[in-house]
């Protein structure tokens, strides 16, 4: 019980931030108005997600390092918990954009590259799945990983900061740094992504127990039939 | 350094002695701009120079992808343990590299040669565009050798080797796109310098992270 206490401050930190999101006061913005609240919930999804990858990678790094199986079970379990809070980004995305651009889909630079960059989780599944042997699985996946990794750097770091985008934060159009004058929001926002976050590693560490747990019983089957 | 000399004299002496692959590359481009040709007869004011930027990137992506996808799922694995025994995998991955990049350059080059003889030329500021050409090529070079040293080690190869790579190359494909249409409205090279370095830093981090890794795919 005494190591639970991060998931009991995770939950409360999550029931705290939708409440707080959907209730508290927000400032007024042209255009913006309310869907200013989707910042609660759109931007800590990508924080998550990054955040999700970065460990995956570097439980990649560590498998190559020392070929330990349980590096492998991390990296897959973490980037598939990143993939589906990228997943959900994109659509917290489009509903906002739904209501502040026009439509869900409006071609806007990182959109496109947000897409792209779960493309290459995708196509990191695919590899998964193609390949027999499983150390060779793991092996092959844990390089593919860390490019994979090195390559999505640019591509949703750099190339939409040069280029002109309707995402708030970029091109002259107001970012969370604008909304300074109204700390309540910064209240609110912090705690939502350590909050996503913690519960992305929840997640995560609950698909490595169910993988363990999966190892064992199929070990024990073997037994059991020889 | 002596080592990925004789490897690359190696590649060259094995490309040049299968004439086969080397003239079905440029058949395979021909053909493809020919069909273009052939298609936009039909209405000649149809070829925008968006258009043709759009072709050529095509054109150049998936004959790169088809040249070097071979370049590690043709080899037959009792060679593969021979190099193995042979030399250091970075010697190897370097030469591949260097090798693949030759090819690319050629493949581009006269990917744009046929397009101007049977399309159009609507770049105006040649210099910054043939840079770019270079500067693609090693980018393509580079992210794709070790690519398909990933993808020759997987079931059906070929399929697993478009899909590892189109994700990986799209953010250099995206900036000489837009370096290109620069080209085709003659802004002044210093427009482009921008994008040109941010290419140069995208292909040395794949450079670098394709030198690291390699050793590791080699292994198994």
């Amino acid at each position: 019980m005494k190591k639970q206490w991060w998931k009991i401050s995770t939950a409360l930190l999550l029931i705290y931030s939708v409440m707080g999101g959907l209730l508290f006061d927000v400032p007024r913005l042209n255009i913006v108005n309310e869907t200013i609240r989707a910042l609660y919930f759109h931007v800590p999804m990508w924080f998550g997600m990054v955040a999700m990858f970065l460990v995956s990678t570097y439980h990649a790094i560590q498998y190559l390092r020392t070929s330990q199986p349980i590096h492998d079970t991390h990296s897959i379990s973490f980037a598939t918990v990143g993939l589906i809070l990228g997943l959900l980004g994109i659509v917290t995305g489009m509903i906002w954009a739904n209501y502040t651009w026009g439509s869900p889909w409006h071609g806007d630079p990182k959109q496109n590259g947000a897409a792209i960059a779960l493309l290459v989780y995708f196509a990191y599944f695919i590899l998964r799945g193609s390949v027999a042997n499983q150390e060779q699985r793991a092996r092959l996946s844990a390089v593919y990983n860390i490019f994979a990794f090195a390559a999505m750097i640019p591509l949703i770091f750099i190339i939409p900061r040069m280029t002109s985008s309707m995402h708030p934060g970029s091109g002259g159009n107001p970012g969370f740094n604008m909304y300074d004058l109204d700390s309540k929001m910064r209240m609110v926002f912090y705690p939502a992504v350590i909050g996503w976050i913690a519960m992305g590693t929840w997640i995560a560490s609950l698909l490595v127990r169910t993988h363990l747990l999966n190892e064992k019983l199929e070990e024990l089957e073997d037994e059991q039939n020889s | 350094m002596e080592k990925i000399k004789e490897l690359l004299k190696k590649e060259f002496t094995l490309e040049l002695r299968r004439k086969s692959v080397f003239s079905g590359l440029a058949l395979y481009v021909f053909s493809t701009v020919f069909v273009y040709y052939l298609t936009f007869n039909l209405r000649q004011n149809l070829i925008s120079p968006l258009v043709w930027s759009a072709l050529f990137w095509v054109t150049i992506l998936f004959s790169s992808i088809n040249t070097i996808a071979k370049s590690f799922i043709g080899e037959k694995r009792g060679q593969e343990l021979y190099f193995y025994s042979l030399v250091s995998p970075e010697s190897i991955v370097l030469s591949k590299l260097i090798y693949n990049f030759l090819l690319c350059v050629i493949l581009a080059l006269t990917g744009f040669g046929l397009f101007v003889l049977f399309l159009s030329n609507p770049i105006e500021i040649l210099w910054t565009f043939i840079v770019t050409i270079f500067l693609t090529s090693w980018g393509f070079a580079a992210s794709l050798t070790l690519l398909s040293g990933i993808a020759s080690k997987a079931n059906n190869s070929h399929i697993v080797m478009t899909v590892l790579s189109f994700p990986i190359v799209i953010s250099i494909l995206l900036l000489s796109i837009k370096i290109t249409k620069n080209c085709i409205d003659g802004l002044e090279a210093s427009t482009n310098y921008d994008e040109l370095l941010t290419l140069v830093a995208i292909n040395c981090l794949v450079t670098a992270a394709s030198y690291l890794l390699f050793p590791y795919i080699w292994r198994t």
